[in-house]
């Protein structure tokens, strides 16, 4: 049987998703089920002095209203930041607190102050309109820059402060910095975004009363973590009383990693009403509550020689991380994002100083890419800068700095097992013809457009794990992963994984590996995930990991199988165990014919004995069946990595921005499927254009948010763009047996300083992201008028 | 969504008798529908005038082009009648929305909504178009009064809307990247009598711009919109767009026009 892996197999779940046979937890229905309506905080930030529902009560088909009071009598715990991170005075972080339910003010437009709980979603919606709520206004934070110097939120957090966290020396940073011919330096926005997953979130849970048990349907990319937070820490349920289930999950980018106050509010209005709850969010409530992404001020130096050899860097960061810290806002922008912020460089000195304020906004969290798309941005445009002043070529300076011995032990953290950054920047500049560039610039201004060209070198730290790593820096939880391969007595198979697909295929790449690994057709291999009562604990998906943490556990299940399975053939062969070897799916006794298939031995693992015709007898000692359960938990990250060079056409008469040419050429070590691999590439370079060109979230100075709709929250869409020039170089990783690295967010890591690179070589000037059409227009203008005075 | 009582008219004249002042006409509700789901408007009474056979289709005779109010931009876009006759008005069409929004919106909802930001009003402007009522005929540069706002009474049905067929025209936007409504929207139409500059999208309703329309009607070309200062005072201003950028879009894009009618 010809290996699967490295085979473009089509993906085999996209004919139930594109044919609407998908089951999302929109389309999860139970008898008697009640539906629930979320009263939210028209105000960013407000005392609540008294919630009156005895008219919402008496409207048509109520069947209950709870408020913030009833969460804090059954003493239903509060939200959790998953991550501790300490200042550099060694301080722990201040977090508020963060009941699913508001009890005494509400701090961002969205907050959840009651839930109103209806035989329908029209009598639940309507009554909601008749929940009183008496809010003393309060004047709200809104502005990152600015939170610091801006009214205290909480009591017990002066300046809105979570944490003043530093990575690396600032001694030495001094030190390099006083040695450099020249020190670049750069302000910056890295814009605030919304996440807009294609299916909203929803929840439907359903509370058995004879049984005490919950089942929750919800739209997670990590159930278990749903079922292990809303058990131990907010205390709905005990883990035994939980089953957690999100079946199709229709995207998520990181803003379905954890529960929200939904999830925990249907559960425990499940169990109290003894009724099924079914909430599913409309497009507006996403924009509002779903955790928002990005959102830095950044000021960011890069100590150089004349020569171009990078001394040393530093940068000062604001993150806004919204009115309250969700379970992994607190790494992003440290963990995250700090030890990337040197790039892809040897760089003999570094420091990252990130300060995290609270705002009255949306909380914010992971956005794939989480922290490495800031950090990227923040290197990549700032090593840019430096080319155009000491007058280098933006690819002579990169190539300049670029470590050739791996592993290579990054400044601030990360040891890079490894890695080719000088093949992937040359063969990106063959690809996208990085010489014929003046021609071409030459071609559009003839048209009378303005054409730029910007380089992106990145690496980054991904397949999030190790577990002693992580949980040294603070992370709350491990990051293992699982995986349970199950024979069944006809011999096909299921695969158990506790990573679980939102989009990427999983049901597709796992059965190519577990295929190649025991020899069975990919037809015979079912992938099941998603489901707290099917598989094993697992850490879900997010942070590129499920195939280099996730897929590794399925090759390790597949090892004990096989090493089962000979101990099971040699009996049925009457050879020595150590004579049998195993390769496509084949136990042969060596150096004879004799042999076994694996579904034959698989078959006698579940009919051992003998009954008529059937003679499989298990040695001695043997325990019937074969299934095998396996926990990985990698030495290191995986570090993909790889050069994007974007070319763009301005017009400078309306500053609307054409992304001309893209192409990216990225090493994500051994790969598994190409299609799948070039579609992640697709999707995370269209969502990088999109911040680089078009998202922007943004409020106003009293909190509302105006862009809470797709009328002014600009999408990319297929037509912004041209078809991407893609290709791969390959490093294996050594952190892992298949050789993998993570591919799903570098994407979105990449282009949008790729992006904006291209866009400030086009106009010559410096501007912020979206490069919008009036803000690249005014930028033009600005350099016209000057030219003019000059003449 | 608040619920409404659903009437489907079989012609006009039940249609304007059903109205009241708590009813809407849906034609392709690509308006009314979002509205009522956003609890932005409710109504006790829908009015749907799909069904009215009359109200849709597209008669071409010398110097006009008539469309029927419930015809699709679809239907206007994919038409040989008006492609030949009008090209631009086709182009314009073909550029609203997206193909669900075409498929369904119809001209006569577009131009009784009358948006800020809608095409088919500075093709009425533009064109000189004659609004045919159930009661009456209105000229365009009459039609339409303010921010969503028009002279159409309560209980008055557009039927049709007359384009005068000019010499030369054309429609150039600048589409909102996010709703891809008309930021700056310039319809140049040249006819015998004169030239009209349709703007949409900048101010709180569509106009018909008099210095770019006298500037054109002596020298038909782009360099004679050179010397005409357009002030951004009264003009829109938003998250998408200041004033100042929309005024010196509209000078961009009727000269666009203009180069390509």
């Amino acid at each position: 049987m010809a290996s699967l892996v490295g085979s473009r197999v089509e993906r085999k779940e996209d004919k139930k998703l594109l044919t609407g046979r998908g089951k999302y937890t929109a389309d999860v229905n139970f008898i008697n089920q009640t539906f629930a309506y979320f009263v939210r905080s028209p105000h960013a930030r407000a005392q609540i002095k008294k919630v009156d529902t005895a008219k919402a009560m008496k409207a048509q088909g109520v069947v209950s209203i709870l408020t913030g009071a009833d969460i804090a009598n059954d003493k239903i715990g509060g939200l959790i930041a998953g991550w501790r991170i300490k200042s550099e005075d060694g301080s722990d972080m201040k977090v508020p607190a963060h009941p699913p339910l508001a009890n005494e003010t509400v701090n961002y437009v969205g907050d959840h102050v009651a839930v109103v709980i209806a035989e329908s979603l029209d009598e639940a919606r309507n009554a909601a309109e008749l929940v009183k709520v008496d809010y003393k206004i309060l004047k709200a934070v809104v502005d990152t820059n600015e939170a610091m110097n801006s009214d205290q939120i909480y009591k017990d957090i002066p300046k809105n402060l979570c944490f003043d966290w530093l990575l690396g020396d600032r001694a030495k940073v001094k030190e390099a910095f006083e040695k450099a011919d020249k020190i670049i330096k750069i302000d910056l926005i890295n814009n605030r975004l919304i996440p807009n997953a294609m299916e909203p979130r929803a929840a439907n849970a359903d509370y058995n009363p004879s049984t005490e048990e919950i089942t929750l349907y919800t739209t997670s990319q990590n159930p278990h973590l749903a079922r292990i937070i809303i058990s131990a820490f907010n205390g709905v349920a005990p883990e035994n009383k939980l089953r957690v289930i999100a079946p199709d999950v229709g995207g998520g980018f990181g803003s379905k990693i954890y529960p929200y106050a939904e999830e925990v509010v249907c559960s425990w209005a499940a169990k109290k009403i003894e009724r099924p709850v079914k909430w599913v969010a409309d497009r507006t409530e996403s924009f509002l509550s779903d955790c928002h992404g990005r959102d830095h001020v950044t000021h960011a130096e890069l100590a150089v020689k004349n020569d171009g050899t990078f001394l040393g860097f530093k940068n000062e960061t604001i993150a806004n991380i919204g009115a309250y810290a969700s379970v992994f806002a607190t790494v992003t922008p440290t963990y995250l994002f700090g030890p990337c912020a040197t790039g892809v460089y040897k760089m003999p000195a570094a420091y990252s100083n990130v300060k995290a304020v609270f705002t009255n906004t949306a909380p914010v969290d992971a956005y794939r890419g989480a922290g490495r798309p800031e950090a990227t941005y923040t290197i990549e445009t700032l090593v840019e800068k430096a080319a155009r002043e000491l007058g280098m070529d933006p690819a002579e300076i990169r190539m300049k700095n670029f470590p050739t011995q791996f592993p290579f032990q990054q400044t601030l953290v990360h040891s890079v097992d490894s890695g080719d950054y000088v093949a992937g920047l040359k063969k990106a500049m063959e690809v996208a013809d990085y010489k014929g560039f003046e021609k071409r610039k030459r071609d559009s201004a003839s048209k009378g457009k303005l054409r730029g060209i910007g380089l992106c070198s990145y690496f980054e730290a991904c397949g999030i794990a190790p577990s002693p790593v992580v949980m040294m820096l603070g992370c709350g939880i491990g990051l293992w992963e699982s995986a349970e391969v199950r024979f069944n007595p006809t011999g096909n198979v299921t695969v158990f994984t506790g990573s679980h697909s939102h989009g990427q295929g999983h049901d597709t790449t796992f059965a190519q590996i577990a295929a190649d690994q025991l020899g069975v057709p990919i037809e015979n291999i079912e992938i099941s995930h998603g489901d707290t009562d099917k598989g094993p604990f697992g850490y879900g998906t997010y942070g590129s990991r499920s195939l280099t943490v996730g897929g590794t556990a399925i090759v390790k299940a597949c090892d004990k199988i096989i090493a089962k399975g000979k101990r099971v053939a040699a009996k049925m062969l009457e050879a020595n165990v150590d004579d049998v070897e195993f390769s496509n799916g084949e136990f042969v006794v060596a150096k004879s014919n004799k042999k076994k298939t694996i579904g034959e031995v698989a078959f006698a693992c579940y009919l051992p004995g003998t009954y008529g015709e059937v003679k499989s007898p298990l040695p001695e000692g043997e325990e019937p069946g074969l299934k095998e359960t396996s926990f990985f938990d990698p030495a290191n990250f995986s570090f993909p990595a790889g050069s994007h060079i974007c070319e763009v056409e301005v017009d400078p008469e309306t500053g609307e921005t054409k992304v001309a040419k893209y192409t990216a050429i990225d090493d994500f070590g051994t790969i598994i499927n190409p299609l799948v691999v070039e579609g992640q590439v697709h999707g995370g370079i269209v969502q990088g254009i999109g911040q680089a060109l078009y998202e922007n979230c943004h409020y106003d100075n009293t909190g509302q948010l105006v862009t809470a709709s797709y009328m002014d929250y600009t999408m990319p869409r297929a037509d912004n763009f041209p078809e991407f020039d893609l290709g791969f170089t390959c490093t294996p990783a050594t952190s892992n047996p298949l050789g993998t690295k993570g591919c799903g967010e570098a994407g979105a890591i990449a282009s949008p300083p790729a992006v904006m690179n291209a866009v400030m070589n086009a106009i010559g000037k410096e501007i912020s992201m979206p490069a919008t059409a009036e803000k690249v227009w005014k930028a033009c203008n600005q350099s016209k008028k000057k030219n003019s005075e000059a003449a | 969504m608040k619920t409404f009582n659903y009437h489907s008219a079989k012609d006009v004249k039940e249609a304007s008798k059903l109205s009241s002042s708590s009813s809407a006409f849906l034609a392709g509700g690509m308006t009314t529908i979002p509205s009522i789901k956003l609890g932005l408007a409710s109504y006790k009474d829908i009015i749907d005038i799909k069904g009215i056979k009359s109200l849709s289709g597209i008669k071409v005779t010398g110097k006009t082009v008539k469309i029927g109010s419930t015809t699709k931009h679809v239907e206007v876009a994919k038409s040989k009648d008006v492609k030949k006759t009008i090209p631009s008005l086709a182009a314009l069409a073909e550029g609203i929305g997206d193909p669900q929004v075409r498929n369904r919106g119809t001209i006569g909802g577009s131009i009784a909504n009358n948006d800020p930001s809608a095409d088919y009003p500075s093709a009425c402007i533009a064109l000189n178009a004659v609004i045919h009522t159930n009661s009456r005929k209105i000229d365009a540069e009459k039609f339409f009064k303010g921010m969503f706002e028009t002279t159409l009474k309560s209980g008055e049905i557009i039927e049709a809307i007359e384009f005068s067929i000019p010499e030369k025209s054309n429609y150039q936007k600048y589409p909102n990247p996010a709703s891809r409504y008309a930021v700056v929207g310039v319809y140049v139409a040249k006819h015998k009598s004169g030239v009209n500059v349709a703007v949409t999208g900048a101010k709180s309703c569509v106009y018909n711009d008099k210095d770019l329309s006298k500037a054109l009607k002596n020298n038909f070309s782009s360099s004679a919109i050179d010397s005409v200062r357009i002030s951004s005072s009264g003009m829109n201003s938003d998250i998408h767009a200041s004033a100042e950028y929309r005024a010196n879009m509209i000078k961009v894009f009727a000269k666009k026009a203009v180069e390509a009618c």
